[in-house]
């Protein structure tokens, strides 16, 4: 495997503005910013940006632990510090790193949050996790909000105004004592149109699968993709300025057939294209990668990229709906829909991106997402006749992937699908 | 009237009988009836009982029942109450059931309750979202709208539209199940010699599949024996067990608990059924709006409940104190998210408050004992030998 990835200029931009967070986030002491802790799925970037705050994700920095191979030493650690084994991983990891002190992978100390800020959306573990966060970080202040489920399939108006009254009530005097600053409707109107045009952009990129070949990789890649917007970029120009980018970038391989790049290199054969459901493990990502472009599948489609916001179905934030609009992007989240909506939406995907298998890639360490993922996998079977393929691993916990067994799972997955192939034509 | 082990007899039976035999039967005296099932950990079923309902606990098969489908629905590490339920919704344990409720306490079961829907079973499968925002004009008013969606599910299948009457009535109904229940915890407490865990722990679970008045009636006689003087205590330490409110431990793992040398003085069982910890005002023109407020102000600690600024671990050790218990004994089941990530700060409150404490994890059906009950017995032996004010 190559040790070089070929780096585009909106990779470039990423690392860039990721890293500007990082170094941002190292000199708070000086800039006398505060810090927001808070969560992905559901996040509230575009508030805590109004208040001239700085997020950090303890989800991201466990996924970027996985990544440096360091989540291991951190899981173990919070196991001492008295965590069973069977519990989420992304939340042992960060208590793990936060009790080695908190370096962040730009190797400087993340800072100690102002502001707890617990929108739980789609996982119910992300509320005993800042349980957590609130025993080891005493006396800093916790803002909770509730983001009903969408149990009914749908976004009703009270559920909205159940949120936005969570807003005005508590979210938002706390983040006005915390930061010191009044809330600016104006301006988090200005960051809201940005992050429309954001989102815009967004829906167009993982919509370029459409096309054969697929110029990107929705899943691989697609993390990457969403990096941005998942850590606190939304809604900030720079975001629109890297989407323009990759968005540009990725028309120029639509306009030369070429398909999706990969660590090795551009992909040279779409053989099989594929729908995924479920997180990546980010321990072996590179591996557990290469285990599909050296079989030529490619992931026109993956609800992973989702969980941070589903821009497909037409949801953007509205600049003239302030609150309500932060609610509804909340409820929206991917793990936030009930399973006959992941069914459709998954469903949608498989016949609109023309994919020839679905496959779920099961996390130990995620129920949101795996609790009900087995019925999701045979109801799509049936419904839609579709070879699918079921593997397990986990986010962050080495010790759950498994190489050798996903990869004579992913073999034989990728047989059935020849198989198929010869049986189509 | 019965002796107290006619009654423990009684009680064990109706609490496992996994076809839920007397519930069924009060259905079919009555074509306006419903039964609906709800799964851990709580829900006012006051708002069942008052529109002719009945509410029937479902608790999953424990170690009664083997699992031969359930296993395709969930891997490996998802615990193990979901299998039972969906095994036994496919094999026919809940025939005649009318609707579902998934009261919010973790993903494992919100997602149970769209494997419900997709299965198409019951006439409803309602995941009930429970506020964690305690503001009555906000949590308290979404709670009420959570209720109401209960109720118009019913509605349309029995057509019976909800009174304040019979709402009032009801919350009086069950405030006495309370009081009862918290009664014979009390007795317990001073005298636990009385009655065993395990009869405690059949007597209250019947509570979930028979209407409140029989239990109320069941309670009463309880309470009438258990009141008499009689046996003699055992050389015992007196302990809570605490995190079993959802996935149950096997009655087998309680008498463990017993055998090997404790009185379980409080535990969270049937937590369901010791929520709200208050008498719910049963006179007023808005008894929704009571209930909410008694949900808002006066609900158990949880590990499916985040009250920021009230810590669990403080109102653990106020229990233990009230309960004069010497220890805690934390089981938890395994691959519980909810329980398990409570557990650190559990112990290490325990450990500043000078609570001795023992953590072990359990399944349903788990069927080999021994090493807890060594646990157990080496807990309950370094209390009595070493603790200078056991």
């Amino acid at each position: 495997m190559s040790d070089t990835v070929k780096k585009e200029k909106s990779m470039i931009l990423q690392k860039e503005m990721i890293g500007g967070l990082f170094k941002e986030l190292g000199n708070t002491k000086e800039s006398g910013k505060k810090v927001v802790y808070t969560f992905v799925p559901g996040n509230l970037s575009e508030l805590i940006r109004s208040f001239d705050m700085l997020p950090v994700y303890p989800e991201i920095n466990a996924l970027q632990s996985g990544m440096r191979k360091m989540s291991g030493d951190y899981i173990k650690e919070a196991e001492k510090w008295g965590h069973s084994e069977d519990v989420c991983t992304y939340v042992k990891c960060d208590i793990g790193m936060m009790l080695k002190g908190n370096i962040g992978p730009t190797g400087e100390k993340i800072p100690d949050p102002d502001l707890l800020l617990l929108s739980y959306t789609g996982c119910f573990t992300f509320l005993k996790w800042f349980e957590n966060l609130e025993h080891l970080y005493p006396g800093v202040p916790v803002a909770l909000i509730h983001t009903p489920y969408q149990e009914n399939g749908e976004i009703t108006a009270e559920m909205t105004d159940y949120m936005v009254k969570q807003l005005k009530n508590d979210v938002i005097p706390k983040m006005e004592k915390v930061s010191g600053q009044k809330f600016d409707p104006d301006k988090l109107k200005t960051i809201l149109q940005h992050s429309a045009d954001t989102e815009d952009l967004i829906a167009k990129i993982f919509d370029t699968t459409k096309n054969v070949p697929s110029p990107i990789d929705a899943y691989f890649a697609g993390v990457y993709y969403i990096g941005p917007i998942n850590i606190g970029f939304r809604g900030t120009p720079e975001a629109t300025e890297y989407y323009k980018e990759l968005y540009k970038e990725i028309l120029e391989r639509v306009r030369l057939g070429l398909g999706p790049v990969t660590p090795e290199g551009e992909m040279e054969e779409e053989k099989y294209r594929l729908v995924v459901e479920g997180p990546p493990n980010w321990t072996s990502f590179r591996e557990f990668w290469k285990l599909f472009y050296d079989m030529g599948a490619v992931i026109v489609s993956s609800s992973y990229t989702r969980v941070g916001g589903v821009y497909k179905n037409g949801f953007r934030h509205d600049p003239d709906r302030l609150l309500e609009s932060l609610s509804e992007y909340c409820m929206g989240c991917y793990t936030n829909l009930n399973l006959n909506q992941r069914v459709d939406l998954l469903g949608e995907e498989i016949q609109e991106y023309k994919a020839d298998g679905f496959l779920v890639n099961s996390i130990k360490s995620c129920n949101s997402f795996s609790a009900g993922q087995l019925l999701i996998m045979r109801t799509l079977e049936d419904k839609l006749e579709i070879p699918v393929g079921f593997i397990e691993s986990d986010l962050v916990d080495p010790r759950y992937f498994s190489y050798s067994n996903i990869k004579n799972r992913l073999e034989s997955f990728f047989q059935m699908l020849e198989q198929r192939k010869i049986m189509v034509d | 009237m019965p002796n107290l082990k006619e009654l423990a007899d009684k009680c064990e039976n109706l609490a496992f009988d996994l076809n839920f035999t007397e519930a069924k039967s009060w259905k079919a005296k009555d074509s306006k009836r419903v039964i609906i099932g709800y799964m851990p950990v709580y829900f006012p079923r006051e708002i069942i009982h008052a529109v002719n309902g009945l509410a029937v606990g479902i608790l999953g098969g424990g170690d009664r029942k083997q699992i031969v489908v359930g296993d395709a629905y969930y891997q490996s590490y998802i615990c193990h109450i979901p299998r039972g339920i969906i095994e036994m919704a496919l094999s026919g344990h809940f025939t005649g059931f009318d609707g579902f409720v998934f009261p919010s306490i973790c993903d494992v079961i919100r997602n149970l309750s769209g494997m419900f829907q997709m299965s198409k079973i019951g006439q409803f499968a309602k995941y009930m979202d429970f506020p964690q925002d305690f503001n009555p004009e906000i949590g308290g008013k979404f709670y009420i709208q959570e209720m109401d969606s209960v109720l118009s599910k019913i509605k349309e299948i029995n057509g019976v539209e909800l009174t304040v009457e019979n709402l009032n009535r009801s919350i009086g109904l069950y405030n006495k199940n309370r009081k009862l229940i918290e009664r014979i915890y009390d007795i317990r407490q001073s005298y636990p010699w009385r009655l065993s865990a395990v009869d405690t722990y059949h007597i209250i679970r019947a509570g979930m599949v028979i209407p409140v008045e029989e239990h109320n009636e069941i309670l009463e006689q309880l309470i009438e024996e258990i009141s008499k003087e009689f046996g003699d205590p055992m050389d015992k330490i007196k302990v809570v067990v605490t995190g079993a409110f959802c996935e149950q431990p096997p009655v087998s793992l309680i008498r463990t608990i017993e055998l090997a040398g404790c009185y379980v003085v409080d535990d969270d069982f049937m937590l369901g059924s010791r929520w709200l910890q208050t008498q719910v005002d049963d006179t007023t023109d808005n008894p929704k709006l009571a209930l909410s407020d008694a949900y808002l102000n006066y609900s158990a600690f949880s590990s499916s409940v985040y009250d920021v600024g009230n810590p669990k671990s403080k109102r653990l050790i106020e229990l233990v104190k009230r309960r004069k218990a010497d220890g805690i004994i934390f089981a938890a089941p395994s691959f519980c998210d909810p329980a398990l990530l409570d557990k650190p700060i559990y112990n290490q409150e325990c450990d500043k408050a000078g609570i001795r404490y023992i953590n072990f994890q359990y399944h349903e059906n788990i069927g080999q004992f021994k090493v807890i009950k060594e646990q157990v017995g080496a807990f309950s032996d370094s209390i009595k030998l070493w603790d200078v004010e056991a």
